[in-house]
């Protein structure tokens, strides 16, 4: 066992009631996980992706998005009971009250706003706050300790402008008409975003499909997110040339691109910012699309949170603990088990 | 720099040779003179100038971040110059003027090297990420956005519809930023005048000799020579002035001063660069000592003394002959050679050979004297630009062979990406236990086919013991006929010797992994080779 001897608790040392044991960060006077890697008895989950949302929980509460989103990956048995909570409703669970508000990450992605003896903690999850058509725009949140991830928690990290990297899509399917153009994207999130975006600069051609990609993002749709004309690339009665196919990224380099004529590699991610990641993909057109915060966001959100007191999770904590030492304010890694570089 | 920025963001990342051609080309028609042409000239015989950057930048970093934050940057990224363009923060808005690329190429011709500090942070002020990295680039003199220089031409060529060997004709005539050049690409003025001046011109290639010319071959129609194993070279001077080019038309000179001093006659030469010592050509090693050097020591020029051998003529004082049957050249070259017979120079001998059965024994012979192999070239052929069908053969040697067993496959690039088309294979060796062990002698990409390419690729997912990143171990069971050219001790390699051109030269799938062969065959072939070079 991880867990630390129970200390007692003391509202303005957070470390006292809110620490990671061995399934997750653990509150101690809700008796709640948030974002649990293993099954517990009772967990709060900031939303679907699939480091964050897991299985086998006795109790899961969310937004109504986010355990939809759940259901649809795992099925409606995924976990003992599902409360579904909308943004900005209170909820009492032990000695806490827990409100959830919007974190801009992907649809139904939440923060976890927890007051506890008149101090209250954020635990984000993953955020971001450029603008997303797909999903509410993130809320600051001030408080007394903020919880970031900082996936990109370095200086090099400055995400583009998104429809100046979508422009590079749709010019590089004019220069090379002939060619496949084959654009990896996480399945929940990115794909739908980067749909949207597609559409938003005028591109109304059918756009084909992985056939893993196809539950999640019939699901947006029934959320009133519409998405145009998407067609699986299974259904196609010809190699695709010139064509615009959205693949896991899993699929960009195997076998299941040899349909395609000849494509072009695209990768649409915040790690695309560096060559050597992209290179490493073997990825022709990398786009610097990110659902997380970059380094400016990062700092400017916890600025903007008003927290004397920083943990910081998932990422390149290093840095970002430094940037806060040069801020004046205090930082601290909080090594959570179980993340991974998924969604970025 | 925007256009030029976009051009090299494409093409680092573009594997494919006519995707490449294809962003040059697209970039040479739409982007204005002068910023083309100096881009053109960054992509082929570089900038008039280069600077040390780094202290520069690191200099101008310690200003701007935090020392622990860059460098935890630097260890993420891996490169000084993509880092600082990377965390620099820029006070450009999105639509805000970027410097002209030719704007920065005039400031940094007359730039003093303590302004270079100010006006690099100027610029990097006014560039987005992609930008500052281009004009970082741009300023260590070395591109490396996987171009070649005639790659360049070709994308140049290729936009404007024109054949690449008329460009390399004119193109020592012209220099950066090439408005001339331009202005004769696009039909707004005459071609380039390089009379009179040492200029490249295209050379004619042979290709390789195959069973269906060999059926057709008449030997009194070629004139046959040794296939030299040098450098081709092409020698052209004016009488006051002389260079000395690579095939693909490199200007060379520089690090053979010697041969330029002593090419005082009004020519151009077609022969093969080599290293001669009394007489007796040196191995292909003691050449690469000489080459591309910036500066030759007197005790170089002693111990590897350079000489072309000479084969063929294309202009003669002011007279271009290439029109002329490559027989009656020959006869010009012979002629000219009895009259003249420039210092560090030679005629390759002309072979006599009465019929093919002679030619063939001759060709098998080969080895066994240390030649690389013939060439056989059409008597009436004229001096053609390129590797035209037909006129000129060569007939290298036989290729040596070793059964040897695939040990690790990795996935190819560009149009392979999906399949595991790079295979390292292995000799066996006793191993610490006296149990044979496998040990990689050996690398190879080609030589098969891409019917047999899907059944390899196939094989490897099926036969996978064992994953390293990228790389797959295989278990040793597929024995495949390695062909290669030569074989080298290498203390860098753990087997202790490295081929040279090796490629797949059959799939054994019949053959038991055991009755591969034994590093001790490949350490004997060097003995052999080490033997005749005596």
């Amino acid at each position: 066992m991880n867990t630390p001897a129970p200390a007692p608790i003391d509202p303005d040392n957070f470390e006292t009631w809110l620490y990671p044991d061995r399934h997750g960060l653990y509150c101690v006077p809700g008796d709640f996980h948030i974002d649990p890697h293993t099954s517990v008895r009772r967990a709060v989950v900031t939303h679907g992706h699939a480091d964050h949302a897991r299985p086998g929980h006795g109790a899961v509460l969310a937004t109504p998005e986010t355990i939809a989103i759940m259901t649809v990956r795992m099925g409606s048995d995924c976990a003992g009971q599902l409360q579904t909570v909308q943004y900005g409703e209170q909820t009492q669970i032990g000695d806490v009250s827990v409100t959830l508000a919007p974190a801009g990450h992907i649809l139904g992605s939440a923060q976890v706003v927890v007051d506890y003896a008149g101090r209250r903690a954020v635990v984000s999850g993953d955020y971001k706050r450029q603008a997303d058509p797909t999903c509410a725009p993130y809320e600051v949140v001030p408080c007394d300790l903020f919880v970031t991830e900082a996936t990109f928690g370095l200086p090099v990290f400055h995400h583009e402008r998104p429809e100046a990297e979508v422009e590079k899509l749709l010019r590089s399917l004019a220069d090379f008409p002939e060619r496949s153009h084959l654009v990896g994207v996480y399945g929940l999130g990115k794909c739908q975003r980067l749909i949207r975006l597609i559409r938003a600069a005028g591109y109304d051609r059918p756009i084909w499909l992985h056939g893993a990609l196809n539950a999640l993002c019939t699901f947006y749709v029934s959320q009133g997110i519409a998405l145009g004309d998407l067609r699986l690339a299974s259904d196609a009665e010809n190699k695709l040339a010139g064509e615009l196919v959205l693949c896991p990224p899993s699929a960009l380099q195997d076998r299941w691109s040899r349909r395609l004529q000849d494509p072009v590699t695209v990768f649409a991610s915040g790690w695309m910012r560096v060559r050597g990641r992209a290179r490493q993909r073997g990825v022709e057109l990398p786009l610097v699309v990110s659902d997380h915060a970059d380094w400016p966001e990062l700092i400017a959100t916890i600025v903007d949170t008003g927290a004397r007191e920083i943990w910081v999770t998932h990422g390149r904590e290093d840095a970002l603990v430094h940037q806060l030492g040069l801020m004046g304010l205090r930082g601290r890694a909080l090594r959570l088990v179980g993340r991974e570089e998924e969604s970025a | 720099m925007k256009a030029f920025a976009r051009l090299l963001d494409r093409l680092v990342y573009t594997p494919g040779r006519n995707a490449k051609l294809r962003l040059l080309g697209d970039y040479f028609r739409t982007v204005p003179d002068p910023d083309r042409g100096w881009a053109l000239a960054a992509l082929t015989d570089g900038l008039p100038f280069s600077f040390p950057v780094r202290r520069t930048i690191m200099s101008l970093m310690e200003r701007r971040l935090d020392a622990e934050l860059f460098r935890l940057s630097r260890d993420y990224v891996g490169d000084t110059a993509e880092t600082v363009a990377l965390v620099w923060q820029s006070s450009r808005t999105e639509d805000g003027a970027a410097p002209r690329l030719a704007d920065v190429i005039a400031t940094l011709e007359l730039i003093d090297r303590n302004q270079l500090e100010p006006q690099l942070e100027a610029w990097l002020d006014q560039l987005n990420a992609t930008e500052r990295w281009a004009l970082l680039k741009l300023l260590t003199g070395a591109l490396r956005v996987g171009v070649s220089a005639r790659l360049a031409k070709l994308g140049l060529a290729q936009a404007f519809d024109r054949n690449v060997d008329d460009i390399e004709e004119v193109w020592h005539g012209v220099s950066p930023p090439y408005a001339p050049l331009f202005a004769w690409l696009e039909g707004t003025a005459a071609q380039p005048d390089i009379s009179g001046a040492p200029v490249f011109r295209p050379l004619m290639l042979a290709n390789p000799l195959e069973d269906g010319d060999w059926d057709q071959l008449n030997v009194d129609d070629f004139l046959i020579e040794w296939k030299w194993d040098g450098i081709r070279v092409q020698v052209a001077a004016t009488g006051d002035d002389a260079r000395l080019y690579s095939r693909t038309g490199d200007d060379i000179g520089r690090s053979f001063p010697e041969l330029l001093e002593s090419f005082r006659f009004n020519a151009v030469l077609d022969g093969e660069l080599l290293v001669v010592r009394d007489g007796e050509v040196a191995p292909f090693n003691d050449l690469q000592q000489r080459l591309n050097r910036k500066a030759v020591s007197r005790k170089m020029l002693d111990s590897y003394p350079a000489a072309v051998r000479l084969y063929d003529v294309l202009m003669l004082d002011g007279d271009d002959l290439r029109e002329r049957p490559t027989g009656e050249r020959r006869q010009i070259l012979l002629d000219w050679y009895a009259r003249t017979a420039p210092p560090r120079t030679d005629v390759s001998d002309v072979l006599t050979v009465s019929d093919k059965a002679s030619l063939r024994e001759l060709w098998s012979n080969t080895r066994g004297i240390g030649i690389e192999g013939l060439m056989l070239k059409r008597r009436s052929s004229p001096y053609l630009a390129g590797r035209p069908k037909g006129h000129w053969f060569k007939w290298k040697r036989a290729p040596l062979t070793l059964d040897c067993v695939l040990m690790y496959a990795q996935r190819g690039s560009g149009r392979r990406s999906s399949y595991y088309s790079d295979f390292t294979f292995g000799a066996w060796r006793p191993g610490e236990n006296g149990e044979p062990e496998l040990v990689p002698v050996g690398k190879a990409y080609s030589g098969f086919t891409d019917e047999e390419l899907l059944e390899l690729d196939r094989w490897v997912r099926a036969h996978t013991v064992d994953r390293y990143g990228p790389v797959r171990a295989v278990a040793p069971e597929l024995v495949v006929e390695v062909a290669f050219d030569a074989v080298q001790p290498s203390p860098r390699h753990k087997s202790g010797v490295a081929m040279r051109f090796p490629r797949i030269h059959r799939i054994r799938w019949d053959k038991p992994a055991h009755e591969a062969d034994h590093l001790t065959a490949l350490v004997q072939l060097i003995a052999i080779n080490a033997s005749m070079n005596q």
